[in-house]
C-alpha cells in the first residue's frame, strides 16, 4: 500500500515538475524540452516499478523495470548474439540490398515516363499491402538462417524507397533542367549533378521509413522459423517459457537498435541535404 | 482523342503494362523454380528429361510448387471463398473475417485513443513536451515485436480471441493517428486563431469550430496508414497462438505443412482486404472533404 501511495506521489511530483518546467522560460531551450521528456520517461519507469511491486503483479505478467535491467545486464552475450543475427546479418544486409535495388530500379524506370506512370500506382499499392505475409514463403525458399530474413527485408523496404525515389527524381524544377540542357549536359551529368541531389530529401524520407520496416521484417520473419539465435526467436522462445524479463530486455534492444538506426540515417541526411529548408535551424 | 481514350492512354495503359510485365515475370519464375522438381521426378522414374512443351504445363499444375502460378492461386482463392460454406474452417471468408474484425476493433480503439490524446497534447503544454517526443520516437521502434508477449500475457489473464489481437492493432495505429492529429489540430494559421479569439471563442469552441475541421485531412492520411498497420498487427497477432483461426493462422499452417498454394491464397486475400480497407477510407476521405468544401 505504501508503495502504491509512493507511486502516486512520484507521478504527481513528476507531473507538477513538468508542468512548472513547461510554463517556465526553460521550455524555450532544447535542453529544457529534453529535460521535460526525460523526466516524463523516468516518472513512467518509477511508477511502473513501484506499482508492479505494490500490487505484487506476478513476473509472468509484467516484470518491474529493475528485473528487466538486471536480466539485460546478465544476458549481454546472448542479447549481442541475437542482435548480430537479426540486425547485423538479416536486417542490415536486406536493407542495403533492398534500398540499392529500389533506387537503381527507380533510376532505370525514370527514363521512360510511360513505365513510370505505370509503376507509381502499382508501387504505392504494394507499399500499403501486408508484405510481412511473404515471410513464410521466403523462409521456405531461403532456409531458416539470415538469408531468408534479409529477403523479407528486401521485399519490405523495396516499395517505399522505390516510390519515394521516383517521386524525388521529378523534384527538380523545369527551369533547373533547362539550365542543364542549355549547358548541353548529358543525361548522366544531369542526373548526377542535378536530379539525384534534388531527389535526396525524398530518398532519405523513404530510407527512414525503411529502417523501421527492416527491423520489423527481420524480427517477424523469425516467427516463421529460425536458427536458435535471433531476436524474434528469443522473443517467441522466452514467451513460451514465461521469461518475460528476457522478452522485455530483447524489446529494449530492438527499440535501441531501431532508434539508433533511424538516428544514423537522419544524421547522414542532415550531412547530405544541408541545403534543404527542412534542415536549416 | 476523346477524354476517355486520353484517360486510358495516360493512366490505365501504363498500369496495365506494368501489371502484365509482373504477371509474365511471375509465370516465368514459376517455370524456373518448379522445373527442377519435375525433372528430378522424371529422372527417378527413368524417363527422359521432359521437353519444354511437357514441362511448362506440368510446372504450372504442381500440387505443392515452390512458386505457384497465378492461376493456381486464383483457383485456390476462388475455391476457398466461393466454393466452400462461409462457416467452414476451410473458407477464407471465415478466416478473413476473424482477422478483419480484430483489426477493425483495434483500429477503432487506437484511433479514438490517439485522437483524444492529441486533443490533450494540443491544449496542455506539459503534456505536449512530455508525451510528444516519446510518441515520435516510438515510430522508429519495431512495436510489432511485442505481439507474442501481449498474446501470451493476455491469455494467462484469461483473455483470448479477438481482444489481444485488437490490442496489438490498437498499439500499431495509435501512434500514427496521434502524430497526424497533433499536426492537424495545429494546422490552423495564427490569423484564423486570432479571429476566433477576437470573437471571444472559448477553447472548446475553437476546437469544435476550427481545429477539428482543419485536422480532418491529416486524420484521413493517418487513418490510411493506421488501418494497413492494424491489419498487419492482427495477422502477426495470430502467429504465436499456433494456427487456430485467421489469415495469419492460414499462413502459419501453410508454412508448417508446405501448402504453398494455401499460403499464397491467404496472402492474396490479406492483400485484397488491405487494399479494400485503405480504399474504403480513401472513398470516405473524398466524400467527407467534398462535403466540407475542402476538395473539388
Amino acid at each position: 500500500m505504501t508503495l502504491l501511495a509512493l507511486a502516486l506521489a512520484v507521478w504527481i511530483l513528476g507531473w507538477a515538475l513538468n508542468a512548472a518546467l513547461a510554463r517556465s522560460a526553460a521550455a524555450q531551450y532544447r535542453a529544457g524540452r529534453f529535460a521535460v521528456a526525460a523526466i516524463f520517461g523516468l516518472t513512467v519507469l518509477a511508477v511502473w516499478e513501484l506499482a508492479v511491486r505494490g500490487l505484487q503483479v506476478p513476473g509472468v505478467i509484467l516484470p518491474p523495470p529493475s528485473a528487466i535491467a538486471a536480466r539485460f545486464a546478465a544476458e549481454v552475450p546472448t542479447l549481442w548474439a541475437d542482435f548480430r543475427q537479426t540486425f547485423l546479418k538479416g536486417a542490415l544486409r536486406g536493407y542495403a540490398i533492398g534500398c540499392t535495388s529500389a533506387i537503381a530500379v527507380a533510376i532505370a524506370v525514370d527514363r521512360s515516363p510511360f513505365l513510370q506512370r505505370g509503376l507509381l500506382p502499382v508501387g504505392s499499392f504494394m507499399a500499403a499491402l501486408p508484405i510481412v505475409g511473404t515471410a513464410p514463403i521466403l523462409v521456405m525458399w531461403f532456409g531458416f538462417d539470415w538469408q531468408s530474413k534479409a529477403a523479407v527485408v528486401v521485399v519490405m523496404v523495396f516499395f517505399p524507397v522505390l516510390v519515394n525515389t521516383v517521386a524525388g527524381l521529378k523534384a527538380s524544377e523545369a527551369m533547373q533542367r533547362d539550365l542543364m540542357a542549355s549547358w548541353s549536359a548529358s543525361y548522366w551529368q544531369g542526373l548526377v549533378k542535378l536530379r539525384l541531389p534534388a531527389a535526396l530529401p525524398f530518398i532519405f524520407n523513404g530510407l527512414k521509413i525503411a529502417t523501421t520496416l527492416a527491423l520489423i521484417g527481420a524480427i517477424v520473419a523469425e516467427f516463421f522459423g529460425s536458427p536458435i539465435v535471433g531476436m524474434g526467436f528469443r522473443i517467441t522462445a522466452e514467451v513460451g517459457r514465461l521469461g518475460l524479463d528476457m522478452v522485455w530486455a530483447e524489446i529494449a534492444v530492438a527499440a535501441l537498435a531501431g532508434s539508433a538506426f533511424y538516428g544514423l540515417i537522419a544524421l547522414i541526411e542532415r550531412r547530405m541535404t544541408f541545403w534543404h529548408p527542412s534542415q536549416r535551424r | 482523342m476523346t477524354r476517355r481514350a486520353a484517360y486510358f492512354g495516360q493512366r490505365a495503359l501504363p498500369v496495365l503494362t506494368v501489371l502484365t510485365l509482373l504477371l509474365a515475370l511471375w509465370y516465368g519464375a514459376a517455370v524456373w523454380l518448379n522445373a527442377p522438381w519435375i525433372a528430378d521426378q522424371d529422372r527417378r522414374a527413368g524417363l527422359p528429361p521432359p521437353g519444354l512443351s511437357q514441362l511448362v504445363p506440368a510446372v504450372w499444375a504442381q500440387e505443392r510448387p515452390v512458386l505457384p502460378a497465378p492461376h493456381q492461386v486464383i483457383a485456390e482463392l476462388a475455391k476457398s471463398t466461393l466454393g466452400t460454406a462461409v462457416t467452414s474452417k476451410k473458407s477464407l471468408v471465415y478466416h478473413g473475417w476473424i482477422t478483419v474484425s480484430a483489426a477493425l476493433a483495434g483500429f477503432a480503439i487506437g484511433t479514438l485513443l490517439g485522437a483524444f490524446l492529441a486533443v490533450g497534447i494540443v491544449h496542455n503544454k506539459a503534456m505536449d513536451l512530455s508525451v510528444m517526443p516519446w510518441a515520435i520516437a516510438s515510430q522508429t521502434i519495431p512495436i510489432l515485436a511485442i505481439a507474442p508477449m501481449i498474446i501470451v500475457v493476455m491469455n494467462s489473464l484469461g483473455l483470448q480471441g479477438l481482444l489481444p489481437k485488437a490490442v496489438i492493432s490498437a498499439f500499431l495505429c495509435f501512434f500514427p493517428v496521434l502524430v497526424g492529429m497533433v499536426k492537424g489540430l495545429r494546422s490552423p494559421e495564427p490569423m484564423q486563431l486570432d479571429l476566433l479569439s477576437t470573437y471571444g471563442a472559448a477553447k472548446g469552441q475553437t476546437l469544435r469550430l476550427l481545429r477539428l475541421p482543419a485536422s480532418v485531412p491529416y486524420l484521413f492520411a493517418s487513418l490510411k496508414v493506421g488501418i494497413a498497420a492494424s491489419l498487419v498487427g492482427a495477422i502477426v497477432g495470430e502467429l504465436p497462438t499456433g494456427a487456430v483461426a485467421g489469415l495469419g493462422a492460414r499462413l502459419l499452417s501453410g508454412s508448417y505443412y508446405g501448402q504453398t498454394v494455401q499460403i499464397w491464397a491467404a496472402l492474396m486475400a490479406a492483400a485484397m482486404v488491405s487494399a479494400a480497407l485503405v480504399g474504403a477510407i480513401g472513398a470516405a476521405e473524398r466524400v467527407t472533404l467534398r462535403r466540407m468544401g475542402m476538395a473539388p
